[in-house]
């Protein structure tokens, strides 16, 4: 089985990515963005999410069956938010309290 | 491989019963500690589902409850977990590379970068404590909103996933602990460092909810005046 | 094969005696084993729990038990019987024993996992029957808010996390069965040569894996609004009732799944085996259970079409709903065909098969009914409801379970049951089911609301009757625990492949060796293919 061994130099520019996009995301939290804040937000944790993913969790060599259970994972996260939703972000529309 | 012979012999050690090779059992660990990691997502899923209802139901409350979070310490607190992170994945290097002396050292690196973002986080929960604004305390109140019930439900929230976040740090210290222990028993080789890797997937996946906890619990419309 | 032979091999029962042997044990067979001693204690509590509810219902008035205690009751035969009975049920005895035979492997992925997870299934057991013990849990199964949060006084906490922790004891039992078929095939068993009880259990994995920890951090949020005072339920602080029941059902609908696809998987062995011919449309049916996996997650909401949630996405999860009636008819009309111009032999596993087919097919039409938003309304929370989802957990479940565990008792002990009584006690078992729980149909449409322990009098002839079908589906219960006991001493021995049936678990001796295979096996054939069937050679 042949292992990847990344460059000590990968995971350090890694790491620079990581912190800087921290401070980025903090910073532009105080900028008025109005509702694209919530998303510019989410933008930098989800390449956050990839960096370390792709590379610190080596995902990047991984099978495709790791893969595949990965997006499967991130797939059923997605159902119970967005079916969620459906409920809560429809109740306002029969105008009636409560439906 | 310079010596075939030697690594069988290794290979042969860790390898167990129930296992035809090496390669197999490897492979078996890695997917399991991954669906073991869906699991988390789903775990996390939930009160990330909650959360999300509530803060479209009352995006102000949320906005004035996390202004009150101090977030140079959350950002701070963010690069020393990420920090871990990068001394975490070294050791996995080491691992791989079979260099048990880096092992060691980054193990405990790791550890004590885990540990400081332990510590930092009690410190802020003590600091909620004192601004009365655990939602179980009686004088609970937060300034800048009439509406006292959701920012209980905000900081419900707030300690719900922190906590829950911080107890997967804690076994993950104790993970780092077993892990230093069986290094220094030379448990460990290029060839077997099986426990190494999927622990770091796991310090790994704790490392991104925290990416996530961050934005959402203290970033929320800092540009609002408080 | 004689008796004295059968004890001087070496196989997985006799492989170590001392308590030790058992409870430190890796061997998934032994485990299973464990889990099946487990799981029969918690069906005959969580029967005595239902024996009671019928006897307080022969009569109008509420004169047996108190309102409280019944609401107890109710309370704990449901925690009881999902939980630590069909939770477990088909993957935890027979999924844990034959699924790693079936493909030709040692032994589980983890088998210290697997042990674990037993261990994890007996705390939580701890837990509810401490809770029991203490002075039980009123809230019903489902721990609905703010009631479980906020007003109960009962053991909420105990029980919850009782739950809690069995629910890791399902979530290993998931990852182990899914790492395992993807990693310790035998050589030359690919996907499609898989017996379809593997598929079932494979996709049964698949919901505990990503269903299970919804309902843990709902009930982990659960003990932290009773011991902290957190309120993220709590509509006095502004906070949503509603929402516990999404998250509730985004586990507990799936879980409907998890106890129903194994016990489906069972029902493919059986009818093939016999009916002797391949299971009709194979791929269809193995697809079959992932579809059902899937589909199962889209349609939680439509247990909340009257608690307050959206009329639009009642609707969504309306048509949802009916999707799954698709995989479920496919997997009922392939057993049907097969069953077609097959060699039918009617051993106590086909009959239980037969039941499961009719039973389910029953369960499930009717709940296409409850589904139908309009006819929900009027059945909700009626025993329309109670007899819909009893004919697919005691109809569906139950009666694979059983078929089940009589198809491979042989396997698994070396012994035979006695034919005669337990088809008598099948019968006992079919008679009493249907007179228990058709009479709810009707009490429910007639309006008779669940959990309710006293009742008009006109709704007294049903409640006689399914009271007195619940007597006779007792007797169809303590029938086979007698004669099974008996036949581990006295029973026939059976020989490696009584029934003659495919699969690689009859190509080793009954009872297995510790390691299943003496040679890892290479398959060749399909599965379900009749012209190859594993013939241990036998001097009878």
């Amino acid at each position: 089985m042949t292992e990847h061994i990344d460059s000590v130099k990968t995971y350090a520019l890694v790491l620079i990515a990581l912190l800087g996009l921290t401070v980025a995301t903090t910073l532009v939290a105080f900028v008025d963005l109005g509702n694209f804040s919530v998303v510019v937000a989410l933008a930098i944790a989800v390449t956050k999410m990839l960096l370390v993913a792709l590379f610190f969790m080596h995902v990047r060599y991984s099978t495709r069956l790791t893969k595949l259970v990965i997006f499967g994972g991130l797939m059923w996260l997605a159902i119970l938010l967005l079916l969620t939703l459906t409920d809560f972000l429809t109740r306002g529309w029969m105008g009636v309290p409560g439906k | 491989m310079s010596s075939e012979a030697h690594a069988h012999a290794e290979e042969t050690l860790a390898l167990r019963e129930q296992f035809d090779t090496a390669e197999q059992q490897k492979d078996a660990s890695t997917l399991g500690m991954w669906i073991f990691l869906i699991t988390e997502i789903m775990f996390f899923g939930g009160m990330f589902a909650a959360y999300t209802i509530y803060r479209s139901a009352y995006p102000t409350v949320f906005a004035v409850a996390s202004s009150s979070l101090n977030v140079t310490i959350g950002a701070i607190n963010t690069c020393v977990l990420l920090l871990s992170s990068f001394t975490m994945v070294m050791a996995v290097r080491a691992g791989q590379m079979g260099k048990r002396n880096m092992i060691i050292i980054f193990l405990i690196l790791t550890l004590i970068f885990g540990c400081i973002f332990l510590g930092v986080k009690a410190y802020e929960w003590n600091e909620k404590y004192v601004e009365h604004h655990m939602p179980g305390q009686a004088a609970f109140h937060l300034e800048g909103t009439p509406l006292q019930g959701p920012a209980k439900i905000f900081f419900s929230l707030y300690f719900a996933m922190t906590g829950l976040h911080a107890l997967h740090m804690v076994v993950g210290v104790g993970i780092l602990l077993t892990l230093i222990v069986q290094t220094r028993a030379k448990k460990f080789s290029a060839e077997y460092f099986t426990p190494i890797d999927i622990s770091g997937l796991y310090w790994h996946f704790v490392d991104v909810i925290w990416i996530f906890l961050f934005p959402l619990l203290y970033l929320i419309d800092r540009h609002l005046p408080k | 094969m004689t008796t004295a032979v059968l004890q001087e091999r070496t196989h997985y029962l006799n492989n170590g005696y001392g308590l030790k042997s058992w409870l430190l044990t890796k061997d998934h067979k032994r485990i299973a084993v464990l889990y099946f001693i487990t799981i029969s204690i918690f069906f005959a509590l969580g029967g005595v729990f239902a024996s009671l509810i019928r006897l307080e219902l022969v009569t109008p008035a509420g004169d047996l038990v108190s309102s409280e205690t019944y609401n107890k009751l109710f309370t704990m035969h449901g925690v009881i019987m999902v939980f630590f009975f069909l939770i477990p049920s088909v993957p935890a005895t027979m999924g844990n024993f034959f699924l790693p035979m079936m493909i030709g492997a040692r032994d589980l992925a983890f088998p210290k996992i697997n042990l674990l997870s037993w261990y994890l299934l007996i705390a939580g057991g701890g837990f509810a029957i401490f809770a029991m013990m203490a002075g039980g849990v009123d809230t019903g199964w489902t721990f609905y808010t703010p009631y479980s949060t906020t007003y109960s006084n009962t053991y909420v906490i105990a029980t919850a996390l009782g739950i809690f922790i069995a629910g890791f004891s399902s979530i290993l039992t998931g990852l182990n069965f899914i790492v395992t078929v993807h990693r310790m095939r035998a050589p030359g068993m690919t996907w499609f040569k898989m017996p379809l009880f593997v598929w079932a259990n494979y996709a049964t994995g698949v919901i505990q894996v990503l269903g299970t920890p919804v309902i843990a951090v709902t009930l982990v949020l659960v003990f932290c609004e009773r011991v902290f005072h957190i309120g993220i339920f709590d509509p006095a602080l502004g906070g949503d009732p509603v929402l516990f029941q999404h998250l509730f059902w985004f586990y507990s609908h799936p879980a409907v799944y998890i106890m129903v696809l194994p016990a489906m998987g069972v029902i493919s062995e059986l009818v093939s085996t016999f009916s002797r011919k391949p299971i009709f449309g194979y791929p269809f049916v193995a697809f079959s259970s992932v579809a059902i996996a899937v589909i199962g997650f889209l349609v939680w909401g439509h247990h909340l079409f009257v608690s307050g949630q959206s009329l639009y996405a009642g609707l969504v999860f309306s048509f949802l709903s009916y999707f799954v009636a698709i995989p479920s008819a496919i997997k009922v009309f392939n057993w049907t065909a097969t069953l077609y111009k097959g060699s039918i032999s009617y051993a106590t596993p086909m009959l239980y098969a037969f039941g499961f087919i009719g039973l389910f097919t029953i369960g499930g039409l009717t709940g296409l009914f409850v589904a139908a938003l309009g006819i929900d309304v009027h059945v909700t929370d009626t025993y329309f409801v109670i007899a819909h989802f009893h004919y697919v957990m005691v109809g569906g479940t139950v009666m694979a379970y059983l078929g089940g565990v009589h198809y491979w008792w042989p396997k698994m002990t070396g012994r035979m049951y006695p034919e005669g009584w337990a088809k008598l006690s099948a019968l006992f078992i079919f008679v009493g089911f249907n007179l228990t729980f058709f009479p709810q149909f009707i009490l429910g449409y007639l309006g008779m609301p669940r959990r309710y322990h006293a009742y008009p009098p006109e709704f007294q002839v049903l409640h006689v009757a399914s009271t007195a079908g619940a007597t006779v589906l007792a007797v169809g219960y303590i029938l086979p625990a007698i004669y099974l006991a008996w036949s581990l001493r006295y029973g026939p021995v059976a020989g490696s492949n009584p029934w003659g049936a495919t699969g690689l678990e009859w190509a080793t001796p009954s009872p297995p060796p510790t390691h299943n295979f003496d040679r890892i096996p290479v398959v060749t054939h399909e599965a379900y293919d009749y012209t190859a069937v594993p013939q241990e050679v036998e001097v009878v």
